[in-house]
């Protein structure tokens, strides 16, 4: 199969500035070189993607992957090594880059396209075809300006797979519009797929992967982590993502005025081991010690748990458990059992809070700081783990006849 | 799917000056548009538009007829003329160097997101200001009418190689200027403060003939050395191609204003500058090729 983007050896470097000498003054009169450190965001990747191919290239935010795509796109050059592309590129990296506000669509459409290599006459030749596509028909003689932001990413979006390229390089989750014209763009994404062109497209949504990719690589602080089969890589890109070792509680957003401290906080299983990791169907227990530095009548003690999209998925507390604290002295231990955790896979956070009963005046709250991971325990897929029983019986061995 | 030859690209540190000439050709019309762009801009909901080009030159006539003709009793003959000449040459000078010093980081949004050669952007520039050189060479020929000045042979030769020259040595500074100005913003102060002193050791305002005669009393490297700034070989031409008149008498006495040599003298001393342009043009071309892969990273 023939390449259509070959990466040899590609290693790219940035300077981190100590102190920037951003003016020739401050260069001439330190004469010495600013003072900078060599990062390296990727160091010597190979990878051949074959024309054809739909290839996804995942990774944990910073890890380079987004660095590789704009070098493959050409916006940035590699320190060392050497990409070579086989085929007119169009990128949906930035959508609508370079539209002038006080240009109007059509006039935008026609220096977009040049921007990103189209000639005049092709661009005449698609222009209804991109302005059908945007919906804009309406408004293609209206100032960019005047568009809101959902028309200008249309629009953008429309001139950008207009420019018919063999190469397609998409960035993340493409949030263009509302839910009809995303299903246009993933319809006409498709169709590219079966066109026989290439797409190499970069998330860290790695169930994606599997589903539209046929080769994907995994890379991990700059480095090629995995490559090849789509599901393998994805494999690995979990393990090393979240490991199998213990989940630290990050310093999240603390206040209060710490009348009643949290002292310490335990996530346990049902047998009273500390855990941060649970599989769905466990039991979990948070356990809250506090102190209370003084006689205090009005408390609440709550938790929160919220998923990795920061949806709340529950919060409660101890008067919404009808388990009302009459008044706190000395120290307490308050702990909440969570039964059978209903979560399929995922990484969460825990908030504990203690607050006065109408939540005006905050004791001590600790926002998001006690994450905990969930595995699932069943091969089935989606937010929930809903246990599902399976039965099948033959009715009777002759089928309906119809008429 | 075939791949033509010409979407095949390599990426990689230093990029090959034959692959940037041919990356150039295929984007010759994205510079046209780039320009296209900076002109709609420039006069979008503006009820004159390009005639505000025009009123530049205008002004210029004005101001500087009422100051020097009239206060300090200037005695050069259809004075405004003269000093159209050299100012509209001056004007794309500026201009160019002027928008195309800051043309990277008043592109960032298309540099850090888009592929295309970078040279495009400061050439656009620069194309910009030629459009404008034409609106106020429209103003330069009405006033030609006006004071019943012909078109020779002279202008003909002079005029075209004169703008080709200026171009040719814009494309070097231009190119230096405008990637230099990412690393060190000083650049485009510098580059003010600098113009404006060379605005007047370019005889645009005054005769060359008066600083000449001066420098040469102290030594004839001095004169030697005024003539090595690009734009006055530049000028001169443009003066010596429409104004014509190489010198004047006044209250009995003669005055020089321009050299008493015949129009190959000009031309001459365009194509050395234009050599020597070439020369920048492969110098900034370097020095823009050796700072530009940080560019994106730089905005």
């Amino acid at each position: 199969m023939a390449t259509a983007v070959s990466i040899e050896n590609v290693s790219k470097t940035f300077r981190v500035y100590h102190e920037r000498a951003n003016s020739l003054k401050e260069r001439i009169v330190n004469r010495r070189r600013a003072e900078y450190e060599e990062f390296w965001a990727l160091r010597d990747i190979s990878i051949d993607v074959s024309t054809g191919q739909t290839f996804g290239l995942v990774g944990p935010n910073g890890s380079g992957k987004s660095t590789l795509l704009k070098m493959i796109g050409g916006i940035i050059l590699p320190s060392e090594g050497r990409i070579t592309t086989h085929g007119r590129i169009a990128s949906l990296l930035e959508l609508g880059a370079g539209f002038h506000p006080d240009l109007t669509g059509r006039e935008n459409v026609f220096l977009n396209a040049s921007i990103l290599g189209l000639s005049r006459k092709e661009t005449e030749r698609n222009f209804d075809d991109i302005v059908a596509f945007a919906e804009l028909e309406e408004f293609i003689d209206m100032q960019v300006r005047h568009y809101s932001s959902g028309m200008y990413v249309r629009l953008g979006f429309a001139v950008a797979i207009h420019v018919d390229p063999q190469i397609l390089l998409v960035d993340e989750v493409l949030s263009v519009g509302d839910e009809a014209f995303q299903r246009k763009c993933i319809d006409r994404i498709r169709s590219f797929q079966r066109q026989g062109r290439t797409i190499v497209f970069v998330t860290h949504a790695a169930d994606s992967v599997p589903k539209i990719c046929n080769a994907a690589a995994f890379i991990f602080k700059g480095h090629l982590a995995a490559i090849g089969d789509p599901s393998e890589v994805i494999r690995a890109y979990r393990k090393q993502l979240y490991g199998e070792a213990h989940l630290e509680a990050v310093p999240g957003e603390e206040r209060g005025d710490k009348q009643i401290r949290i002292d310490r906080v335990r996530i346990r299983d049902g047998a009273g081991t500390d855990r941060s990791v649970f599989h769905s169907g466990d039991d979990m227990h948070i356990e809250v010690e506090l102190d209370a530095t003084r006689r205090i009548d009005d408390v609440m003690v709550g938790i929160a748990l919220y998923d990795e999209a920061d949806t709340l998925l529950i919060g409660t507390n101890t008067d919404l458990e009808e388990r009302p604290i009459d008044h706190m002295q000395g120290r307490y231990r308050v702990s909440f059992a969570c039964r059978n955790l209903p979560m399929q896979e995922g990484r969460y956070t825990i908030t504990i809070g203690v607050t006065t009963r109408d939540h005006r005046h905050v004791y001590h709250w600790m926002e998001k700081a006690f994450p905990f991971r969930c595995d699932r325990s069943s091969l089935a897929v989606g937010a929930l783990a809903i246990p599902v029983t399976v039965n099948v019986e033959q009715l009777s061995e002759q089928h309906v006849a119809e008429g | 799917m075939a791949v033509e030859a010409a979407d095949i690209r390599v990426i990689e540190p230093g990029t090959k000056v034959t692959t940037r000439i041919r990356d150039l050709i295929r984007y010759h019309e994205l510079i046209v548009n780039l320009v296209r762009k900076e002109l709609r801009v420039k006069y979008k909901n503006s009820v004159l538009g390009f005639v505000w080009s025009m009123l530049n030159p205008a002004m210029t006539i004005a101001i500087f007829w009422i100051v020097f003709v009239k206060f300090l009793n200037n005695s050069i003959p259809k004075y405004p003329i003269w000093i159209l000449c050299g100012i509209l040459a001056w004007n794309l000078w500026q201009g160019s160097l002027g928008s195309s010093v800051g043309s990277f980081i008043g592109n960032s949004s298309l540099v850090t997101k888009v592929y295309f050669p970078r040279e495009v952007l400061p050439l656009a520039s620069i194309g910009a200001n030629l459009m404008h050189f034409f609106f106020q060479f429209l103003v330069l020929l009405g006033s030609l009418v006006l004071f019943r000045i012909p078109i020779t042979l002279a202008t003909i030769e002079l005029v075209p190689a004169a703008l080709v020259t200026e171009l040719l040595v814009l494309c070097g500074f231009c190119l230096i200027v405008a990637v230099m100005n990412v690393y060190f913003r000083d650049v485009q102060h510098l580059l003010e403060l600098l113009l404006l002193a060379w605005f007047w050791m370019t005889p645009i305002v005054y005769p060359v003939a008066l600083p000449i005669q001066h420098l040469a009393k102290l030594g004839n490297i001095f004169p030697k050395i005024f003539m090595l700034n690009p734009m006055t070989s530049v000028v001169l031409a443009i003066q010596r191609g429409v104004y014509q008149h190489t010198s004047y008498r006044a209250a009995g006495v003669h005055q020089q204003l321009l050299l008493h040599v015949s129009t190959l003298w000009y031309l001459r001393n365009l194509a050395i500058v234009s050599a020597a342009s070439i020369a920048l043009i492969a110098i900034g071309w370097a020095i823009f090729r050796r700072l530009e892969w940080r560019l994106a990273e730089e905005l």
